[in-house]
């Protein structure tokens, strides 16, 4: 059902040079002390993580619940600050495709989607056979999936010892491995363009709009991007 | 203090949120081929989206990250981005380094 040879690829991905277990664990430590702050439970803050497992998301949430937001108010302002993974599933999963495999593989480990793991597929996927490839996914999903839950409660656990200082060292671990990580991926001119567009105009649009700030500097770069790179051959 | 119902709710609800955007992924994609140009347009949407989220938790951050000075974000930024090109792509050293500059500049 699962290829194992390529599932295990997909899992080893957590090793090495190039492992995003330290700065998943970083940032879920530091989400775990956050939750605890916000008064979860141990329960409550690893569920957070195993049910919606994309971290701007649950900071929402949390900040959203301790200035006293509606259940309501909190949906809209998770879905659009997670709609970014809409595009991303779009642009990851046709790649993954092979009409061998069955649909529930794609509808189950969509959950998987993140912008670490994400990465991830976007960087290695090419070395891996396109039949097992959805197998490959859902390695590294079960792989960053399971770090980050398992470091919500330890950052839980560790609330106490985590001095303010410590937090926020801890809190610019992510956003420092995704810069990396697109630069990385900047091999073309078209994804050259998109990342320092987006870069530039998601903090200027947010001054206009602190909501839709993402979503519209993300059409406007993206389409740029498209428009312009594509006029360049690439 | 927010009571536990209201967070079991919260939860779920920020779960269903997360997850409508996975699945109508999932469900598109269904329909969208590789070579096509719809592909690379969702392509760079995604990136340009990613870069700026991104851009946001660096000079507007949420959270604790807040409570550091623009700056000293932009600084270590810069560093670990030099270190990662400098070490050839090796991401464990400077997302460490990240978290210790940070700390230490914070702290003094």
């Amino acid at each position: 059902m699962i290829n194992p040879k390529t599932f295990f690829q997909g899992l080893k991905s957590l090793k090495g040079s190039r492992s995003p277990a330290i700065p998943l664990g970083a940032c879920f430590i530091a989400l775990g002390a956050l939750l605890k702050d916000a008064g979860f439970n141990l329960k409550q803050s690893a569920a957070s993580s195993l049910f919606t497992y994309a971290l701007p998301g649950q900071l929402v949430m949390a900040e959203s619940l301790l200035v006293g937001a509606s259940i309501v108010n909190i949906f809209i302002a998770v879905w659009l600050v997670n709609f970014r993974l809409y595009p991303m599933t779009v642009s990851l999963f046709p790649l993954l495709d092979h009409k061998s495999q069955p649909k529930w593989k794609y509808y189950l480990s969509c959950h998987f989607l993140a912008v670490t793991s994400w990465l991830i597929a976007k960087d290695g996927y090419k070395k891996i056979d396109k039949k097992h490839r959805i197998d490959f996914w859902i390695g590294i999903g079960i792989g960053t999936w399971s770090t980050a839950i398992i470091m919500t409660v330890v950052g839980y656990l560790s609330a106490d010892y985590l001095n303010k200082d410590m937090l926020i060292g801890l809190a610019i671990v992510n956003p420092v491995y995704f810069f990396c990580m697109m630069i990385g991926a900047m091999k073309n001119f078209s994804v050259s363009i998109a990342v320092v567009g987006g870069t530039i105009l998601g903090p200027f649009i947010y001054l206009i709009s602190t909501e839709w700030a993402l979503l519209f500097a993300g059409l406007i770069a993206g389409t740029i991007a498209f428009l312009f790179g594509g006029k360049n051959g690439e | 203090m927010v009571s536990s119902q209201i967070i079991i709710l919260a939860i779920a609800a920020t779960s269903v949120a997360t997850f409508i955007s996975r699945f109508m992924g999932a469900l598109t994609s269904e329909k969208v081929s590789v070579k096509s140009k719809v592909f690379q347009w969702f392509n760079c949407v995604a990136y340009s989206t990613l870069a700026a989220l991104l851009g946001r938790m660096i000079i507007f951050p949420a959270g604790v990250l807040a409570d550091s000075t623009l700056s000293l974000r932009v600084f270590v930024l810069v560093i670990c981005i030099l270190v990662f090109i400098v070490s050839k792509k090796n991401l464990v050293i400077p997302t460490i380094l990240s978290a210790v500059l940070l700390s230490f500049f914070n702290s003094i």
